[in-house]
């Protein structure tokens, strides 16, 4: 990993690490709405390791989302309460998910493949809304309880605790996700994003890493919906919607696709601007997502991390001639 | 029997006013190769203009269908000039779907914010409101308004495109863009003409079908789902193609909601998954229009 963006990623997860505790400090009031931008991180972070590495445009990101989040809460109802063995336990259940419908639709492209991560997505929010005795249907599942933290670290009403486990969470997850993406592996699948048929050419198999991907993907994905289960206590039928895909996808796009601390930055410059103004009218608020989207086509395909990063690099450049 | 019957009637109206809505965006795909997810918007600017127009302006049925397609074709052309002619030819459908998923958001939040967040009606003439006997059956003079209005639209298509010198030039492009162009077809005055058929299309369909498809708040959004799963069912670029999948589509959908009522949509994405597992490409791939 050089060139110009290498800086920005190293210094990341170090920087999301002391942004996100001094956070903690300067706004105890916020904690609730930070421990959502921080488990929505985690999602993000899962879309764009299978469409910023692997090139799938997926609109159905919130099924393996919302599968984690309704594994880990029916557990946490009947099964078990430790956390970390629920985040396990949502970890799994995205990845299966991720894996069974990657295995039948990662065979199509483009549209096809679009229309697929789609209808598996509203597959899976039937399957929830219908299954009413375990996940309470469309009126949510709630009473979603964690036990303390290593036996120790209770789940205040603050949200202290929540707040600190869902950024520990979010630090361990970047630090995960650039290890698969700097391995070989990782890299295999940038080249099928790249050029599949080349790919094959080099004696790789194409359909096999994007599934392997989708299955990470599903794990991360399904992480962060039981971080959100955890930290919350409730879990909605809207985590499984279409539009929960679609705002993940608006997120990446904003921070930058193919860069892990784009999807970082998008979260938090997504949530914190919807935070704001949230307050308006919801349409407004629809007018300004819709024209963010078409401005970044248009004048920023890179996104926000295409913007810093000359600006880093010139940044680097002077700190190296002072030297 | 009955069950069947109305079932066949609802389902092949739904699937004809899918066709008219859909036909523009297979189209578009075929032609230009763009995944056009606002094209719903497109039908939804025409419904809440009709609906509007006769509410409001005191229109009639035909007169507020007129004004519709002709307000929704003069907001798409200035559209296709600024924001689609940059994406023809783009590789890659990631810019494709941000720009125009992006667009859609921007055409429900304007439609809302002029409109209202209400469910918009528009109110049938009296002569389309009864219910007609045809035989021993009786069927809504609405249904089979519809189901008429399908039948023209693809005869009138069928006959743009084999009849006509306009339709040789459309078929041409599909075939080979850069051949055609070289040939003397001017590809970007064929692009803007046939985006403007396709997304008037899509107003008629948006005020025939405000019935089957409500007119609602987040209209655009709603209904893109099952125009996208008409397109790839059908094939892109593909006339035939896009009659077959939405009939199909439109009579899978209706029996679902009749015979599982509970778990029509469950039963609906199924079947998509199937056949999208059996045909990746849809039905009639040939890329013919």
């Amino acid at each position: 990993m050089t060139g110009k963006g290498a800086l920005i990623d190293q210094m990341g997860v170090a920087l999301v690490a002391v942004l996100g505790v001094a956070a903690f400090f300067v706004f105890p009031e916020d904690l609730g709405f930070m421990t959502r931008i921080a488990a929505t991180a985690l999602y993000v972070l899962s879309l764009d390791l299978i469409l910023g590495y692997g090139g799938i445009p997926s609109m159905g990101q919130a099924a393996l989302f919302g599968a984690g989040a309704y594994a880990a809460g029916i557990a946490s109802i009947r099964l078990v309460q430790d956390p970390i063995v629920l985040l396990g336990i949502g970890g799994v259940v995205g990845g299966l998910v991720a894996l069974v419908t990657g295995t039948l639709i990662l065979r199509a492209r483009g549209l096809t493949l679009l229309m697929l991560t789609i209808a598996v997505g509203e597959i899976v929010r039937e399957v929830v809304n219908k299954a009413r005795d375990y996940t309470g249907g469309s009126d949510g599942l709630g009473g979603v309880s964690a036990a303390p933290v290593f036996g120790t670290f209770r789940f205040d009403m603050y949200g202290r605790t929540g707040y600190l486990f869902a950024l520990t969470v979010l630090v361990i997850g970047i630090l995960v996700a650039r290890r698969i993406v700097r391995s070989p592996f990782g890299l295999a699948c940038r080249g099928v994003k790249e050029d599949p048929l080349r790919v094959v050419a080099l004696g790789g198999r194409p359909r096999r890493y994007l599934i392997v991907m989708y299955g990470i993907s599903g794990v991360f994905a399904g992480v962060a919906g039981a971080v959100t289960a955890v930290t919350s206590g409730i879990v909605g039928l809207d985590s499984v919607s279409f539009s929960w895909s679609a705002e993940a996808l608006v997120m990446l796009v904003l921070g930058g696709a193919g860069r892990l601390c784009g999807a970082i930055i998008g979260t938090v410059g997504f949530m914190t601007i919807h935070h704001i103004l949230s307050a308006a009218d919801p349409f407004r608020w629809m007018l300004v997502i819709g024209a963010m989207l078409v401005a970044i086509v248009l004048f920023v395909p890179g996104g926000i991390v295409a913007v810093l990063d000359p600006a880093i690099a010139r940044f680097r450049k002077r700190a190296e001639a002072k030297r | 029997m009955e069950t069947v019957f109305g079932i066949v009637v609802d389902g092949i109206a739904y699937g004809m006013i899918l066709f008219i809505i859909s036909v523009g965006l297979s189209v578009t795909l075929g032609l230009m190769r763009v995944v056009n997810l606002a094209h719903s918007a497109f039908a939804m600017i025409g419904g809440y203009t009709a609906s509007y127009a006769i509410q409001s302006l005191g229109f009639g049925y035909a007169g507020a269908l007129i004004l519709a397609i002709v307000v929704t074709v003069l907001i798409s052309l200035p559209l296709e000039r600024l924001l689609y002619r940059r994406l023809y030819g783009v590789e890659n459908e990631l810019p494709q779907v941000l720009l125009t998923i992006g667009l859609a958001f921007m055409v429900v939040a304007t439609m809302n914010i002029i409109f209202g967040p209400t469910l918009k009606q528009i109110p049938l003439p009296e002569l389309l409101s009864g219910p007609v006997s045809l035989g021993p059956k009786i069927i809504s003079a609405h249904r089979i308004f519809v189901i008429g209005m399908g039948v023209a639209t693809i005869l009138g298509l069928w006959a743009l495109l084999e009849k006509t010198d306009f339709g040789i030039r459309l078929r041409a492009a599909v075939d080979d863009p850069k051949m055609a162009a070289a040939l003397g077809i001017k590809t970007e005055t064929l692009y803007a003409a046939t985006f403007a058929l396709g997304s008037g299309l899509a107003a008629l369909g948006g005020v025939l079908g405000a019935e089957l498809l409500p007119l609602e708040p987040y209209y655009a959004i709603r209904y893109i789902v099952i125009l996208l799963a008409v397109v790839a069912v059908g094939g892109a670029g593909s006339i035939l193609g896009s009659v077959a999948a939405s009939l199909a589509l439109g009579i899978l959908d209706t029996g679902a909601k009749y015979l599982f009522p509970n778990f029509g949509d469950f039963f609906f994405y199924g079947a998509l998954v199937l056949i999208l597992f059996r045909w990746p490409n849809g039905f009639f791939d040939k890329r013919a229009a």
